[in-house]
């Protein structure tokens, strides 16, 4: 009798957990590490030596990397102190979620004040008014969604109606997976809102026509970037410091950015993950990490990478970079974000209705 | 006492490593998947039910079992050819050949979708071609159909080479030697000896294919009530921090699927007594 569990199974399983890792626990899997490790190092360095960790959303990556080297010099001259700052990028659920589970950040630069709501309500690391603690609601940048366009904007898009047309196909994530795309989906609704006087049912039709024009939902803001730049749809719905990347990165003759009349005041915070801070003796320096941000030199920085900085006089010098758009906040048009993903993200909202079977 | 001892098993050790196995099994299987089942269970029933059962759920359940059960059947007829190919006959390069069946498994998942994308995408080098033709396969049902015949395919041929390999050419000279055609050789003689292998290739090429997330969601375009599988279902409703929902989609895909197993089994057992009883040859 012979058994038929091949022993080539045994390769099988290895090879399973192998590919496991890699899946999607990977940049977790390595941003647990990455805390373990400084959590050690922290433990036996000399205690001059400082650590942070940064968690962050995705498109921050570049921001981050300077902002970080500059931070670090600037805190070696004023106290003497070594300090080092690790960064974890990632989909901004996706990291909140790593907080709430016990990654310890000591600083959060989340896309949306939703998700760090989250941190604050499920894990109790910061207070419930962390939005207040800085500047600016807490954003030492902000920025809006445009449209990227192919060359010569074949489609002739000019405004968030023209999304809607037929034949035009739209390329943005899903609003559900993707933290970032829900600044999309509001900022169209938005458009609805101010234009035709807060008719909702206006705005429900105009972002159901939208959407009915997506012929691919990726998960995240990446993954769109990459299906648009594959070929596949006119238009790209995209924060403008992404677009303005892309065209300034690949090139000026593929892609043009073209500007809705109005749009959204995309806000990322920024916050002091208190409870992680402290444990770890680092809360004057997180604390000086994210005033840093709202400096003169700061400022700068962000500016360079696309986002619109806060301050006066650096939004100024850098003020033909970013075009004038009306801009709408989201306490203005949708009672902040509990409001909004109550009403448009959560399981029935005005998201799903979309795409519920019409019988 | 007689009675006992007459049971005893003559190879030692019985209780070590049954016990060893029970405690290994539960560490690495049951009580991770026991904490499933108490995060749903904070649901009451109704609202569980409302989870598992609506619209987009059941749209989803039908891709996930479908598309991973249409992918495995590729996989055990072309796995079959391919691993008969790699077992019976001898070419150049055959060891390379071999070694490229495993790729799937040494593949991140999300290079594997990405890959694939590039090229069924409707602009891709093999997209391009279909989409002409009218068909659409990345951002569609195919898409998640060649991506989970991407990923399974290893399993239904290393499950199948050892046995393939134990054939005894014999048995075919027998069954030529007695009159049987090609055909009826093949049929009635040599494929009731594999059937039972490549009933466990297409078991672990669907098994695998079901949870499978990386490479689908890049293909799959993740149209919600058309190609959401049920995974990405799960991790949307994480993104939400919606914990209880998404373990009641897990805890209901795990049911489903081991019922599926369950009954995959049963066939096995079912078919191998076949054989030991006379009805089918046995070796």
């Amino acid at each position: 009798m012979r058994t038929f569990w091949p022993t080539p199974l045994r390769k099988t399983e290895k090879a399973c957990k192998g590919k496991g890792i890699s899946l999607f626990a990977k940049g977790r899997l390595f941003i647990v590490a990455a805390a373990v490790l400084s959590g050690l190092t922290a433990g036996s360095g000399h205690a001059a030596d400082l650590e942070l960790l940064n968690v962050s959303y995705d498109p921050t990556r570049e921001l981050y990397q300077e902002f970080n080297r500059v931070f670090c010099e600037h805190w070696k001259s004023e106290t003497g102190q070594e300090v080092t700052v690790r960064q974890s990028h990632g989909g901004a659920g996706k990291q909140a979620r790593a907080v709430i589970d016990g990654l310890e950040a000591d600083v959060v630069t989340l896309a949306l004040a939703y998700d760090v709501d989250a941190i604050s309500e499920k894990a109790g690391l910061i207070p419930e008014d962390w939005q207040s603690r800085l500047p600016n609601n807490s954003c030492p940048y902000t920025s809006t969604i445009v449209f990227l366009v192919r060359k010569g904007n074949p489609k002739d898009i000019r405004d968030w109606p023209d999304l809607a047309k037929p034949g035009v196909a739209v390329i943005t994530p899903n609003p559900k997976t993707s933290g970032g795309a829900r600044w999309n989906y509001l900022a169209a609704w938005g458009y609805a809102l101010k234009q035709w006087d807060g008719d909702a049912s206006k705005a429900r039709d105009l972002v159901a026509r939208i959407y009915k024009n997506v012929p691919v939902l990726d998960t995240g803001a990446r993954g769109s970037t990459t299906t648009f730049l594959r070929g596949i749809g006119d238009v790209f719905i995209s924060w403008e410091n992404e677009a303005l990347l892309a065209v300034n990165k690949l090139g000026k003759d593929q892609f043009e950015i073209v500007v809705p009349s109005i749009s959204i005041r995309a806000e990322p915070p920024v916050t002091v993950i208190d409870k992680n801070a402290d444990k770890h003796g680092a809360r004057n320096v997180a604390q000086a990490y994210l005033e840093f941000l709202y400096t003169e030199e700061g400022q700068a920085i962000c500016a360079k990478h696309y986002y619109r900085p806060a301050l006066a006089s650096v939004a100024a010098k850098y003020a033909s970079q970013f075009p004038n758009v009306e801009l709408f906040s989201i306490e203005e048009l949708f009672e902040g974000w509990d409001v909004a993903q109550k009403t448009h993200f959560a399981e029935g909202g005005t998201f799903d209705q979309i795409y519920q079977p019409t019988r | 006492m007689a009675v006992a001892s007459r049971h005893r098993s003559i190879i030692p050790g019985f209780g070590l490593t049954l016990g060893f196995t029970i405690m290994y099994l539960s560490l690495i299987v049951l009580i991770p998947l026991s904490t499933l089942y108490f995060k749903a269970a904070t649901l009451s029933w109704s609202e569980f039910w409302h989870t598992v059962a609506s619209a987009r759920a059941l749209a989803a359940y039908r891709l996930s079992f479908g598309a991973s059960a249409l992918a495995a059947s590729i996989n055990t007829i072309f796995g079959l050819l391919a691993a008969w190919v790699l077992v019976r006959y001898r070419f150049p390069g055959k060891a390379l050949v071999d070694a490229v069946v495993d790729l799937p498994f040494a593949l991140p998942t999300a290079v594997a979708g990405i890959s694939l994308t590039a090229l069924y995408a409707p602009t891709g080098l093999l997209g391009r071609r279909f989409e002409a033709g009218g068909i659409k396969i990345a951002y569609a049902y195919p898409g998640v159909v060649v991506a989970l015949t991407f990923i399974g395919l290893p399993f239904v041929v290393r499950t199948l080479q050892p046995v393939l390999r134990d054939l005894n050419p014999e048995i075919e000279e027998a069954a030529a030697s007695l009159g049987a055609t090609r055909r009826q050789t093949f049929l009635k003689v040599l494929f009731p000896l594999i059937f039972p292998a490549a009933l466990t290739g297409f078991t672990l090429a669907f098994a695998r294919a079901l949870g499978e997330y990386g490479s689908v969601v890049f293909i799959s375009g993740n149209m919600p009530m058309r190609t959401e599988i049920v995974p990405l279902l799960i991790m949307t409703k994480l993104e939400e921090y919606d914990y209880a929902g998404a373990t009641a989609l897990a805890v209901s895909m795990l049911a489903i699927s081991f019922t599926l197993l369950l009954c995959i089994n049963l066939l096995q057992w079912w078919t191998r007594r076949q054989q030991h009883s006379g009805l089918w040859p046995s070796q």
